[in-house]
């Protein structure tokens, strides 16, 4: 990250990064008390968003989102996105830790590789571009 | 079924994720202090590409909720990461950014990532 990033700015890349994992987790917790069956009837996932987990994944989402939005700002898209890569691994981690899901070692692996995609995206300036104010 | 899922949470998040750069960073100018979240709220209700990148977004998040209803976590997430290339290749076309040969590397590890997670 380049020595001029506002402590802000770290602040807000982290949380982006951690935010994203835990309402993953939240959301599939949630939608683990449903069917395992696709189902096309709108009905069924707005009864999936009374559930008080998917809620919670949501509201995480939606500050998620915002906080996102803030970074997009500051920094270009083709920064953010492998930067916050990270929280793909936390994913699979939690998916193992907490669901309980099998993870292979070849997923392992992928999560290993993002994780240093993310080190060298981080390690670039995060703003190429400057664009008038409205 | 799933990689249709898959397809659908891929482009609407591609779209949605360029839609909120461009204006965003319009919005930002030349500034260095990323805004607040009521800032971005307000901004969220006032600027037709945010309205839009949200319209987006939603699909993407509905896509996604029928996709880990049937895939494991550890494979919807990273598997939805394939946005990552061609987000990285339209920032660069459409929104006028630099991608390095360092962060050319970042991004080419993460999609290495997603082909063995996906794998």
């Amino acid at each position: 990250m380049s020595p001029t990033t506002s402590r802000r700015t770290v602040w807000l890349v982290v949380f982006v990064t951690l935010l994203k994992p835990f309402s993953n987790l939240f959301l599939a917790w949630g939608m683990r008390h449903f069917p395992s069956a696709v189902s096309l009837d709108p009905l069924f996932y707005l009864n999936a968003l009374l559930d008080p987990l998917v809620v919670a994944g949501m509201a995480m989402q939606a500050v998620w989102l915002l906080a996102r939005m803030s970074l997009l700002s500051v920094a270009d898209l083709s920064y953010v996105l492998p930067v916050t890569a990270a929280g793909y691994g936390i994913t699979t981690l939690l998916g193992r830790l907490v669901l309980h899901e099998q993870v292979s070692l070849a997923r392992w692996t992928g999560a290993i590789l993002i994780s240093f995609g993310t080190g060298f995206a981080a390690s670039t300036s995060r703003k190429t571009t400057i664009r008038k104010s409205r | 079924m799933k990689w249709l899922l898959l397809s659908v949470v891929v482009a609407s998040t591609v779209a949605g994720d360029l839609l909120q750069s461009f204006q965003m960073r319009a919005e930002a100018g030349d500034a260095d202090h990323p805004p607040g979240i009521g800032r971005v709220l307000w901004l969220v209700f006032r600027r037709r590409y945010l309205l839009l990148s949200f319209l987006s977004m939603a699909i993407s998040f509905f896509a996604f909720l029928a996709l880990v209803q049937t895939e494991p976590l550890s494979f919807a997430v990273p598997a939805s990461a394939a946005s990552f290339i061609l987000e990285t290749i339209l920032a660069r076309i459409l929104l006028g950014e630099t991608v390095s040969p360092r962060r050319g590397i970042g991004v080419i590890l993460v999609f290495a990532g997603i082909l063995l997670i996906a794998k």
